[in-house]
């Protein structure tokens, strides 16, 4: 691969997937694990060691899973996503989302037993005090969205399985780099490989200054 | 976040809804890594793709891989190079029949001096005696890739069983590169397919440090029998897996057997060096 536009389409391709993958799995994850980290309910506990263990799902585990369910012969197969694009994003929001729902269930959960005497001295009421505690959970919430998109835009394994690596469809910069290191390329390879680290790092850099700004 | 997300769930819906619209314009081909990476197809397919007015996904994996897809009705159209599995694959149905395309030969690479002797042995399964009897080293994939399968092949026809091997026949697990690699550092032989050799002449013709290695039995221009590998077009059994594009998956077939792919394929070079030699039949 030389390095022209096509890197950028493949460096556009792993933003695309797993930015919206990342941003797929904190809507559903954010609110989640905010109701999750306000109300102390029984299983509470179980559910938290729940999520922490889905932390260590090998992506090519998951990958391997989400092949057989969406190929033609699985029972997802109708949805036709298997080797599209579609599935890689199905497939990395599945891996982010217990990130951005366990870390954001801790960041409210400890602001939360931080500030909940404070509030009832203050007298606040229960709607108030929840967007009051929203509000100053941004940093932590953002956190959770962060480290959820550096699994997924560093994560190879499920995206390799589920989109098949096609060129100029679903090939992304670390299925790319695989590829050219098994063709023995380590020096393209090399190259894709610092480009997704510069990639990614822009990426993380507008994060920070974004949860600066909130801080 | 709530609003953006639903703005961009939407938009991937929409982007689902082109691209199942766009879909009868897709044809996948499931092959192995070693078509890929030799480049041709990126050589002929633009040919076929303004032709059909269709795109060809390729997805490139080992070929036990590739003959599963094709077995779930993941693809439409196999190219594959392993005619035991492939028999196999026809018999239980699952392909609509399969054409020969092209051949070329495996390669026993070793170092330049060749202590062990190879160059000039009949068959390739009397240079891999030859290799045993000198216990010089040897890299094997150890991957069940189609070049393992056929190294044990050749073992066996030689009348030896790796598994009694001393610690001069090394089992890496890897890909063809990797191996290559490995052998070039530790002056060692191996078994690898022409294009992939071809495809890193740093270990070959262009070595700097130390000579790279050379091809001692095998390849286009020393051919042993033995080292033979034919390359089939299979287009998936549309009576077994009713989704697939079996009318495409036809005329893929059609096309790539015919003469104009054939000059085509026998044009495509690295560093000079043809890599496939077009032998289509239809039967």
């Amino acid at each position: 691969m030389s390095f022209d536009s096509e890197i950028l389409l493949v460096a556009g391709r792993s933003l695309y997937v797993s930015g919206l993958a990342t941003v797929l799995a904190s809507a559903v994850g954010v609110p989640a694990g905010t109701v999750l980290g306000l109300r102390d309910f029984h299983g509470r506990r179980f559910l938290r060691s729940f999520l922490h263990a889905l932390y260590g799902v090998p992506p090519v585990l998951l990958g391997l899973c989400l092949y057989l369910l969406l190929s033609k012969t699985g029972p997802l197969g109708g949805f036709g996503w298997l080797f599209t694009i579609e599935g890689m994003i199905l497939a990395q929001f599945l891996l982010v989302l217990p990130f951005v729902t366990g870390l954001t269930m801790n960041a409210i959960q400890e602001l939360d037993a931080a500030l909940k005497d404070t509030a009832r001295t203050l007298g606040a009421r229960r709607g108030s005090y929840v967007r009051i505690l929203v509000r100053e959970a941004r940093s932590g919430v953002l956190s959770a969205v962060m480290v959820g998109f550096g699994r997924a835009i560093s994560e190879v394994g499920a995206v390799i399985m589920v989109g098949g690596n096609i060129r100029h469809e679903t090939e992304v910069l670390t299925t790319a780099i695989v590829k050219e290191t098994s063709r023995g390329n380590f020096t393209a390879a090399t190259g894709l490989g610092l480009f997704l680290l510069g990639t990614s790092a822009l990426v993380f850099l507008a994060l920070t200054v974004l949860q600066e700004r909130t801080e | 976040m709530h609003r953006r997300g639903s703005g961009l769930l939407l938009a991937l819906l929409l982007c689902a809804g082109c691209r199942s619209a766009a879909a009868a314009e897709r044809l996948t081909l499931a092959t192995t890594t070693s078509v890929r990476d030799s480049g041709l197809l990126e050589h002929i397919l633009p040919d076929f793709e303004s032709r059909e007015h269709v795109r060809v996904a390729v997805v490139a994996v080992g070929s036990g891989q590739a003959l599963e897809i094709g077995r779930r009705g993941d693809a439409d159209v196999l190219i594959v190079h392993s005619p035991d599995a492939e028999k196999a694959f026809l018999k239980e149905g699952h392909g609509a029949f399969r054409w020969r395309i092209m051949w070329n030969y495996f390669a026993i690479v070793g170092p330049e001096g060749d202590p062990a002797g190879v160059r000039g042995s009949p068959t390739a399964a009397a240079g891999m005696a030859k290799i045993a009897a000198s216990s010089r080293t040897f890299v094997s994939r150890g991957d069940d890739s189609g070049t393992h399968v056929k190294e044990l092949a050749l073992w066996k026809a030689a009348g030896l069983d790796p598994s009694s091997f001393a610690s001069w026949y090394k089992s890496i697990g890897s890909g063809m590169a990797a191996a290559l690699r490995m052998a070039f550092e530790m002056d060692a032989y191996t078994l690898t397919d022409e294009g992939t050799y071809r495809s890193i002449p740093e270990v070959g013709e262009a070595a700097t440090v130390k000579p790279g290695l050379v091809i001692l039995l095998g390849g286009l221009d020393h051919p042993a029998e033995d080292l033979r590998n034919v390359y089939s077009v299979i287009p998936v059994n549309p009576d077994r897996h009713p989704g697939v594009q079996s009318d495409l998956a036809r005329h893929f077939a059609t096309w790539i057997t015919s003469e104009g792919a054939a000059a085509k394929i026998r044009q495509y070079r690295i560093g000079g060096h043809p890599l496939f030699e077009p032998s289509p039949e239809r039967h």
